[in-house]
């Protein structure tokens, strides 16, 4: 059903088209409308969920902890400090490989404080062991949560799906909807084999010695790698069945020989595609979408920039210190390719700075030569700052 | 420069002027589901951040016929609508392509106003009307109905439409009264060539 809806309420129907049985969350802006809708949802009978109101971010992370280890399905929404204040909670549920979605809409990190997007949230737990994947619209972010329940009980693994707040989540455009059946189809009933069951007992998150941790870790870092191919697939499947793909681990748009490429995630590649049209006197560009963040995808992202000359990066979060997250990653993973194209990442839209259309002729010329800053953040107004700091 | 007129100038940005609590982004998601019952393809925003009741709030909207994909925020838009005449005198109210338009709720005329429009402008007391119609000071639907009317943007009856999303019974009744009344209040198409213009 094609409808013209908000991104958080979208969000909060595809959730209840999988038929969750426990949420918790924790109101924080922009992720208030999306549990504000479930909660509506349940109480018009519309979704036979039991909503589990708690006082903190780490409290509803522990919940659903609790929910799907003892068998159910189970769902959260955060953001930002709300994300940090779950990390304890995050990795465990990644390491007791328990499956379950969590929304995360994206904004920055205080302090200093901002209510505003950028992707400093989900980024600083990508380390946690999930599956990270990126929505693009609001399209996406309706298809992706669908595909998140049946590749967290594939996987055994949790997934979170990102979504810029405010640029989707409060954003009103046109969604089509799928069915029930369709839905009930691509995410039948499950069963959670490890499920705590005082008749069939077994414990979870034990102490675990040196002698088994490293064990541990390489599972769930294998599990993470076996699961792109499961990303791949689901994609795929949803695809055949509704005719929209989310693009797989990463996507290009442009042509295959375009000397220049731009990588990043979430909707800015909108922005930057209708750039691209704009600005198509600029000479060919490949967009490179990434949709998984974490199973990171060496192999696709090589390929993905096979033949470019320049890679620019547009970083939507930091590491401090360092410099952009996902050029980092990408520079790793392109250096074992024979002839690596020059990788220059630049970061913009921090803290909710709008990213217009004008960004891409600018950030063209930032890499117009191999002198180019390999890291730069765009946008600066240095006499915001005092002297000492500029 | 051709260029830029395909991509560009095919898509209609129109920006709401409110203040919390007064239901601009509900205007804008209204006139966003109006265009998407014409068939257009749409995008409806509030203006980014925390939401206070009173404060200055902007929406907006776009409206296109071919897809477009820009999440950045509306600097010029061809349309401002003012919902809160105290707006008026504020640095964000500028903006406004000049050969677009300006239309403001208010009781008062423009030079009773004081206000030097930078496009063309039309004034209607929504908020009166509401009043008088709803029962409520909820201007919405009254000054939707004049936009459609001055600008020919979509056809009345996809807000109609979308109001019937919205509302039922008595309540549908009344908006629909409402966004009559202040459509006849306005001169029918008087700001079409702007769209057609921004059509080439």
């Amino acid at each position: 059903m094609r409808l013209a809806i908000e991104g958080s309420a979208a969000v909060a129907r595809a959730v209840a088209l999988c038929r969750p049985q426990v949420i918790a969350a924790y109101p924080i802006t922009p992720q208030t409308h999306i549990v504000e809708n479930l909660a509506q949802l349940i109480a018009d009978g519309n979704l036979h969920c039991e909503m589990i109101s708690v006082e903190s971010e780490f409290s509803a992370a522990s919940a659903v902890l609790g929910a799907a280890a003892s068998g159910s399905r189970a769902y959260t929404a955060s953001s930002a400090q709300g994300i940090l204040l779950m990390t304890e909670v995050l990795y465990n549920i990644a390491g007791l490989r328990i499956p379950l979605v969590l929304t995360c809409a994206n904004r920055a990190i205080g302090a200093p404080v901002s209510a505003w997007n950028d992707q400093q949230d989900s980024m600083s737990v990508r380390d946690a062991g999930w599956i990270q994947l990126y929505c693009a619209d609001n399209q996406e972010a309706v298809d992706i949560t669908i595909q998140a329940f049946r590749l967290a009980e594939r996987t055994e693994l949790p997934v979170m799906v990102c979504m810029d707040g405010f640029v989707l989540t409060h954003t009103l455009e046109a969604i089509d909807l799928p069915t029930q059946a369709e839905v009930d189809a691509f995410v039948p009933p499950y069963r959670f084999n490890r499920t705590l069951d005082s008749r069939s007992p077994l414990s979870l998150g034990n102490l675990v010695t040196p002698d088994y941790y490293t064990e541990a870790r390489y599972a769930h870092h294998r599990a993470l790698l076996r699961a792109q191919e499961e990303i791949v697939t689901t994609d795929r499947e949803w695809e055949t069945m509704t005719g929209r793909s989310c693009g797989g681990l990463i996507s290009v748009s442009g042509p295959t020989d375009a000397p220049v490429g731009i990588l990043s995630i979430g909707p800015v590649m909108g922005t930057l595609s209708d750039a691209r049209e704009e600005y198509a006197s600029l000479g060919p560009v490949k967009l490179i979408k990434l949709r998984s963040m974490r199973p990171f995808p060496i192999d696709a992202l090589k390929d993905a920039c096979a033949g470019l000359q320049r890679l620019i990066v547009l970083e939507r979060a930091l590491s401090l210190g360092a410099g952009g997250i996902l050029g980092s990653g990408a520079r790793a993973a392109l250096s074992e390719t024979p002839s690596p194209p020059h990788v220059f990442s630049f970061a913009a839209g921090l803290g909710g700075r709008d990213i217009p259309l004008g960004i891409y002729p600018r950030m063209l010329e930032a890499s117009k030569s191999e002198d180019c800053a390999r890291f730069a953040i765009f946008d600066l107004e240095l006499d915001k700052l005092a002297a000492e700091d500029r | 420069m051709l260029l830029k007129m395909n991509v560009v100038t095919a898509l209609t940005e129109i920006r709401i002027d409110g203040r919390g609590g007064q239901g601009n982004v509900i205007a804008a998601y209204i006139l966003a589901e109006a265009g998407f019952e014409a068939g257009r393809h749409v995008q409806a925003f509030p203006s980014f951040g925390p939401e206070r009741r009173g404060a200055p709030v902007a929406a907006y909207v776009r409206i296109s016929d071919r897809p477009f994909k820009r999440r950045c925020q509306i600097l010029e838009p061809n349309y401002v609508i003012i919902q809160d005449p105290s707006l008026l005198h504020l640095p964000r109210i500028v903006g406004v392509r000049p050969e677009g338009g300006t239309l403001i709720n208010s009781p008062k005329d423009l030079e009773e106003l004081g206000f030097a429009p930078q496009s063309r402008t039309a004034v209607i007391p929504a908020t009166a009307l509401a009043v008088e119609i709803l029962g409520l000071p909820i201007p919405n639907s009254a000054l939707l109905g004049a936009f459609l009317m001055l600008t020919d943007l979509l056809p009345m009856d996809a807000l109609e439409k979308a109001l019937a999303r919205r509302f039922e019974g008595e309540t549908l009744q009344r908006n629909l009264q409402l966004m009559a009344a202040a459509a006849k209040r306005v001169t029918p198409g008087l700001w079409k060539e702007a769209v057609h213009a921004a059509r080439n």
